[in-house]
C-alpha cells in the first residue's frame, strides 16, 4: 500500500479516456462501479468540453456481484452500441472491475458486432494514466491501421506525415497541434492523419498511408510510434520542439525525414524569444534559481530553456513519469543535479522547501506548493486544472511556444528595474515592504496582512527551520530592510547558518556573515 | 413516482469526505482503496489543499492483491506511518472503497485493531464510502452512522441536530433553538472530532439533511426519537422545522412565533426577491444529492416554479414523508439512474433550469439548457431564514446570467 495525498496521475482507465474523448465516431464501455462517472468532470469541468466523454459506464452495485456482471457488461455494450452507433468501440475494465475478472473484452467480442472492438487490458495496481494511455493509443492503432495502406512512392505529391500524442485534457495539446500543423505545412509537408486528437477509427486506418511520423508527447505515441515503424517502416521524430534550440533540431530533423529543405523557415524563425532575453532587462533573470518538475518530456524541455535560452541555473529537476526516468536521469546529470523521480507530493514538497529556488516550474501540484511557500511559478506540464485551458492561443512548441514560455515563466518574477527601484525607494506608500509587483495588479499581500507583525511575532513565525535560533533587534531590523520577497530565504539561510555553527542569537555579524556565506 | 434503472452518473460516497473533512476538526479520512479513488477526491474537490490534507487515500498495489503482503500488516504501517508527526488527528476514518469491498479486506477489524494500538491518543473508526455501497451524500450518512455508537450516553432530554452544516448555520439554528428553550441542543458531526454530542432514550434528533437513513436506524438504537420534519430550506421549510422542534420540546406557540418573525420575514422578502425571475419556470432535477425532493418543495412552494421531473437516487420516503406532501399532486418522482433515458426526457422538456452534476452540466449548457450543479448544494450554506434569499439565488443566477449575455 502507499499513502499517498495527491496524485499526479489517474489510473490508467482515465488515459483511455483521454484517447477516447479526443477521438471521434469511437466509444468506450467502461466496466466500473458508480463512483467511477466522476472521471466525466474532468473533461466537462477542467477541460470545458460541450459535450459528454464517448464513454459508457456499467456501475455495477453490491447487489449485482451475486449475479451476473458479465451479463450487465454485454448489454451495456449492446446499448451503447446501438445508441451511438461508433465506428469502433474500446472495451475494459476500472480497478474495481479488474477484480471481478469478468474479462470485458472477450466478452463483448462474443457479441459480434459488426464494428471492430478493442479489449484493453489496463492493469490498475500496477500502472497509470499515461501508460493507460499510450497503451490504448498503440492498440487502437495495432487493430485498425490496415496492413494493405501502404506509403506510395513520394515523386508526384509532396511528402506527409502523421501527427501522434495529442490526447484530451493534454497540457495545450488542442494549440501545439494547431502550431505544428502550421510549422510542418511551411516546410512543405502534409499531414495525413493528426491521432488521436480530432481522428477517427477510419483516420486510423488511414496512418499508413503517411511518409513519416511526428511524435509530439513520447508519454502517449512512442508504442503507436514504434509499432508503425516496425509495421509500416515509417521512421519517427526524436525532437520535441519545445523552447528555441529544440524547435531548430525538429525542423532539421523533420526537414531530413521529409528530404526537404529548412533553410527558408529555420532563417525566418520567427520568435521573440531570443531577443528578448538578449534584451538589457532580462539581466535580472541571470541565475535566477530554478526548480522543475513535471511529466518526462515537460520537464527535460524545461530544464533546457530555462538554462540554454532564460539563462536560469536549474537546482532541482525531477519528474513523476517512473517510465521515463531514464531520460531525466541524463537530463539532470547533463545539469549536475541527480533526478527526483517520484510520484510523492510530499517528497517534491520537500524538495522545494530545502532548495528555497526562486521560480518553482511545475505542475498544478507545484503551484500549490509554490503558492504556500510564497514562490513565484508557472505551470509546465500535466496534471493540470481549468486554468491551464487559456481561452487565448497557447501553443508550448514551435516559434509561438517559445514566445508564449517566455511570457508565462518571467511574469511570475519581479521585474529587474522595479526590484531595485523597490529597494530604494521602500519608505515611499506606493513601495513599502508588503507591495506586491505592480504588473500582478492589486495588492493581494498587503490586504491579506494589513497589521504590520511586531518583530517578536514575526520571528517566532518565521522560525521553523531554525528554530531555537532567536534574532537580536538589531539583526532584525536589518532583516526588515531587505525587500520582502527575498527576506524569507535570507531569514531561512541565516537561520541554518547560525544552527549549523551552533549560534543561538543571530546578530547584525552573523546575518552578514551568513550572505557571504550563500553568496553565489 | 416510479423506479428507474440504468447507467448512474453519479459520485461514490467517498465524495463526502470532501466536506467532511473541513467540517470536524481533529478527524483524518484515511481511504483505502485504488488510485481511482485518490484521483476521485482530489477532482471532486476540485482543488489541491493550501493546509495540511486531512484526507489521504492508502493506495492497493498488486503485492496487496497477490498476497504478497499482509494487506492489514500494510494498512497498518501506512496508519503509523500517517499518524507519526501528525499531533492534529485525533479521530482517523478508515473508509472502505470498491477495491477493499470486493477483495473483502475487514476494515472494521482493522480499525479495533489500530483503535487499541493508538488509544488513547488516536481513535479509529470505519465506515464504507464505495461505490458499490453508497451514493454520493450516503457516504456522509455512513460516517455519521460509524460516529454513533461510540456517542457518550447522556439520559438527560435534548435535540440532537444531526447532518453535516455550516458552521454559519449551525451557529443561526443553534440561537434560534436554545433562544426557545430547549434544554440542549446539539450537533452531529460535532465540530470537533473530541467534542461529541451525548445521547441517550430521552434524545430527540432533527434531521438537517435528507440523506441520513443508516444514521437515524443507529440512532433509534442509541434510544433517540425522530422529529420529523421537512427540510430547513426556504422560510416555509425553516419554520416547519422550527416548529416541529418546539412541539417536541412543548415551547409555547407565541414564544416561537416572537422568535422567528423577523427572521421568517426577512428570509420571506429575500426568497421573494427572486420571484418574478423565477415564477412558473420549469425544473428538471438528475438524480443526484437526495436533495432533490426538499428542493423542489422550495422551488415549487416559495418561488412558483414547476418541477417537471424530480429524480433522486434514493427516495427514503419515511423521512421523506411530509415533503412529499407538500410536493404538487402528480408530481413526476422518479427513484434512480438512469442517465440516457433522463437525458433524452431533459431534451424533450426543454427545461429552463437542469439541476444536475458536473459531468452533465457544460455539455446541457452547449445545447442551450441553463443548469444550476448540484454539488455546490452541498458546500454552500442553503439552510435556515438567513439563508432562504441566497438558497433561490442559486437558482436565479444561471437564468440571470443568460439576460445578461449578449455573447
Amino acid at each position: 500500500m502507499q499513502l499517498t495525498l495527491w496524485t499526479y496521475e489517474g489510473p490508467p482507465h482515465v488515459g483511455a479516456m483521454r484517447i477516447a474523448t479526443a477521438m471521434q465516431g469511437l466509444h468506450y464501455v467502461l466496466h466500473s462501479p458508480q463512483g467511477d462517472t466522476y472521471a466525466d468532470l474532468l473533461f466537462t469541468m477542467i477541460e470545458r468540453r460541450d459535450q459528454r466523454p464517448p464513454v459508457t459506464y456499467t456501475t455495477f452495485q453490491a447487489r449485482d456481484l451475486g449475479g451476473d456482471t458479465a451479463q450487465l457488461l454485454q448489454s451495456a455494450v449492446l446499448a451503447a452500441y446501438e445508441r451511438h452507433q461508433p465506428q469502433a468501440m474500446l472495451v475494459g475494465a476500472s480497478c474495481t472491475a479488474e477484480l471481478l475478472q469478468d474479462d470485458p473484452g472477450g466478452l463483448a467480442q462474443a457479441l459480434n458486432l459488426p464494428v471492430p472492438v478493442v479489449a484493453l487490458e489496463l492493469p490498475a495496481y500496477q500502472r497509470k494514466e499515461n501508460w493507460g494511455a499510450a497503451e490504448t493509443f498503440y492498440r487502437l492503432v495495432r487493430t485498425l491501421a490496415a496492413p494493405g495502406n501502404r506509403v506510395q512512392p513520394a515523386a508526384d505529391r509532396r511528402p506527409r506525415c502523421n501527427l501522434l500524442g495529442a490526447t484530451a485534457l493534454g497540457f495545450r495539446h488542442r494549440d501545439d497541434v494547431c502550431e505544428i500543423t502550421r510549422l510542418l505545412g511551411r516546410l512543405g509537408i502534409d499531414i495525413n492523419v493528426t491521432a488521436p486528437f480530432g481522428a477517427t477509427p477510419a483516420d486510423l486506418a488511414r496512418l499508413g498511408a503517411a511518409d513519416f511520423n511526428v511524435v509530439l508527447y513520447p508519454e502517449i505515441a512512442r508504442p503507436a510510434a514504434e509499432w508503425l515503424e516496425k509495421t509500416f517502416s515509417q521512421p519517427w521524430t526524436r525532437t520535441i520542439p519545445i523552447g528555441i534550440a529544440a524547435t531548430r533540431a525538429f525542423i532539421a530533423e523533420v526537414a531530413e525525414l521529409a528530404q526537404v529543405s529548412a533553410d527558408e523557415v529555420l532563417a525566418g524563425a520567427p520568435s521573440r524569444l531570443p531577443w528578448y532575453s538578449r534584451s538589457v532587462d532580462s539581466n535580472y533573470l541571470t541565475g535566477k534559481r530554478v526548480f522543475i518538475f513535471g511529466d518526462a518530456t515537460h520537464a527535460i524541455a524545461a530544464a533546457r530553456i530555462a538554462t540554454d535560452e532564460l539563462g536560469f541555473t536549474v537546482v532541482g529537476l525531477g519528474s513523476y513519469s517512473r517510465e521515463h526516468a531514464r531520460e531525466v536521469r541524463e537530463a539532470a546529470a547533463r545539469h549536475g543535479l541527480e533526478a527526483l523521480i517520484t510520484d510523492d507530493y510530499l517528497a517534491v514538497e520537500a524538495a522545494v522547501t530545502e532548495l528555497q529556488p526562486e521560480l518553482v516550474l511545475g505542475t498544478q501540484m507545484e503551484r500549490h506548493i509554490a503558492k504556500r511557500l510564497r514562490i513565484p511559478c508557472a505551470v509546465i506540464s500535466a496534471p493540470i486544472h481549468v486554468q491551464d485551458f487559456p481561452a487565448r492561443y497557447a501553443p508550448q512548441m514551435g516559434w509561438e511556444g517559445a514566445n508564449v514560455i517566455f511570457d508565462t515563466w518571467v511574469q511570475p518574477l519581479m521585474m529587474g528595474l522595479e526590484e531595485h527601484l523597490l529597494t530604494m525607494f521602500r519608505g515611499d506608500h506606493e513601495f513599502h515592504d508588503e507591495a506586491a509587483p505592480s504588473h500582478l495588479g492589486a495588492t493581494p499581500v498587503a490586504s491579506v496582512t494589513p497589521v504590520p507583525t511586531p518583530p517578536a511575532a514575526a520571528t517566532a513565525a518565521g522560525a521553523g527551520a531554525g528554530a531555537g535560533v532567536s534574532w537580536s533587534d538589531e539583526a532584525e531590523r536589518e532583516l526588515g530592510k531587505i525587500p520582502f520577497f527575498v527576506r524569507g530565504k535570507a531569514r531561512r539561510n541565516t537561520e541554518s547558518y547560525a544552527a549549523q555553527r551552533q549560534l543561538s542569537l543571530v546578530t547584525l555579524e552573523t546575518l552578514y556573515d551568513a550572505k557571504a556565506h550563500f553568496a553565489r | 413516482m416510479s423506479v428507474e434503472r440504468g447507467q448512474r452518473a453519479v459520485f461514490c460516497g467517498l465524495t463526502g469526505i470532501v466536506w467532511l473533512h473541513r467540517k470536524i476538526q481533529g478527524a483524518f479520512f484515511l481511504v483505502v482503496g485504488s488510485r481511482t479513488c485518490a484521483h476521485l477526491i482530489q477532482s471532486a474537490a476540485g482543488v489541491m489543499i493550501f493546509a495540511e490534507p486531512r484526507f489521504a487515500t492508502a493506495i492497493i498495489e498488486e503485492r496487496d492483491l497477490a498476497g504478497m503482503s499482509d494487506a492489514n500488516a500494510e494498512l497498518d504501517r501506512v496508519v503509523a506511518r500517517l499518524l507519526e508527526g501528525r499531533s492534529d488527528i485525533k479521530l482517523l476514518f478508515l473508509v472502505g472503497s470498491c477495491p477493499s469491498e470486493v477483495i473483502k479486506l475487514d476494515l472494521s477489524r482493522a480499525a479495533q485493531r489500530l483503535s487499541a494500538r493508538f488509544a488513547p491518543t488516536v481513535r479509529v473508526l470505519n465506515y464504507s464510502g464505495s461505490g458499490i455501497e453508497t451514493t454520493f451524500t450516503q457516504g456522509e450518512d455512513a460516517c455519521l452512522a460509524s460516529l454513533v455508537p461510540t456517542l457518550p450516553a447522556d439520559e438527560q432530554p435534548g435535540l440532537l441536530v444531526v447532518g453535516s452544516l455550516a458552521d454559519v448555520v449551525e451557529a443561526q439554528l443553534q440561537r434560534l433553538l436554545v433562544q426557545m428553550g430547549i434544554p440542549s441542543v446539539q450537533f452531529l458531526p460535532p465540530r470537533h472530532a473530541e467534542r461529541l454530542p451525548g445521547i441517550g432514550s430521552h434524545t430527540r434528533y432533527l434531521l438537517a439533511q435528507p440523506f441520513l437513513a443508516d444514521t437515524a436506524r443507529a440512532l433509534e438504537e442509541r434510544g433517540a426519537r425522530r422529529i420529523a420534519a421537512p427540510m430547513p430550506y426556504g422560510a416555509e421549510g425553516t419554520t416547519f422545522w422550527l416548529e416541529a422542534a418546539a412541539e417536541a420540546f412543548a415551547v409555547d406557540r407565541r414564544r416561537l412565533e416572537e422568535l422567528i418573525a423577523a427572521p421568517r420575514q426577512r428570509a420571506q422578502r429575500a426568497v421573494a426577491a427572486h420571484r418574478s425571475l423565477l415564477a412558473g419556470k420549469r425544473v428538471f432535477f438528475f438524480p443526484d444529492s437526495q436533495l432533490e425532493v426538499p428542493l423542489a418543495r422550495f422551488l415549487t412552494r416559495e418561488l412558483s416554479m414547476v418541477a417537471v421531473e424530480i429524480a433522486t437516487p434514493y427516495l427514503h420516503r419515511g423521512h421523506l414523508d411530509r415533503e412529499l406532501a407538500l410536493l404538487p399532486p402528480g408530481s413526476r418522482i422518479i427513484e434512480g439512474p438512469g442517465v440516457d433515458a433522463q437525458l433524452d426526457r431533459c431534451r424533450a422538456e426543454q427545461p429552463d433550469l437542469v439541476v444536475c452534476g458536473m459531468g452533465l452540466a457544460n455539455p446541457l449548457e452547449a445545447e442551450g439548457l441553463a443548469t444550476k450543479w448540484s454539488i455546490e448544494l452541498m458546500f454552500a450554506p442553503i439552510q435556515g431564514y438567513e439563508q432562504a434569499g441566497d438558497l433561490a439565488e442559486l437558482f436565479a443566477r444561471p437564468l440571470v446570467r443568460r439576460t445578461r449575455l449578449a455573447v
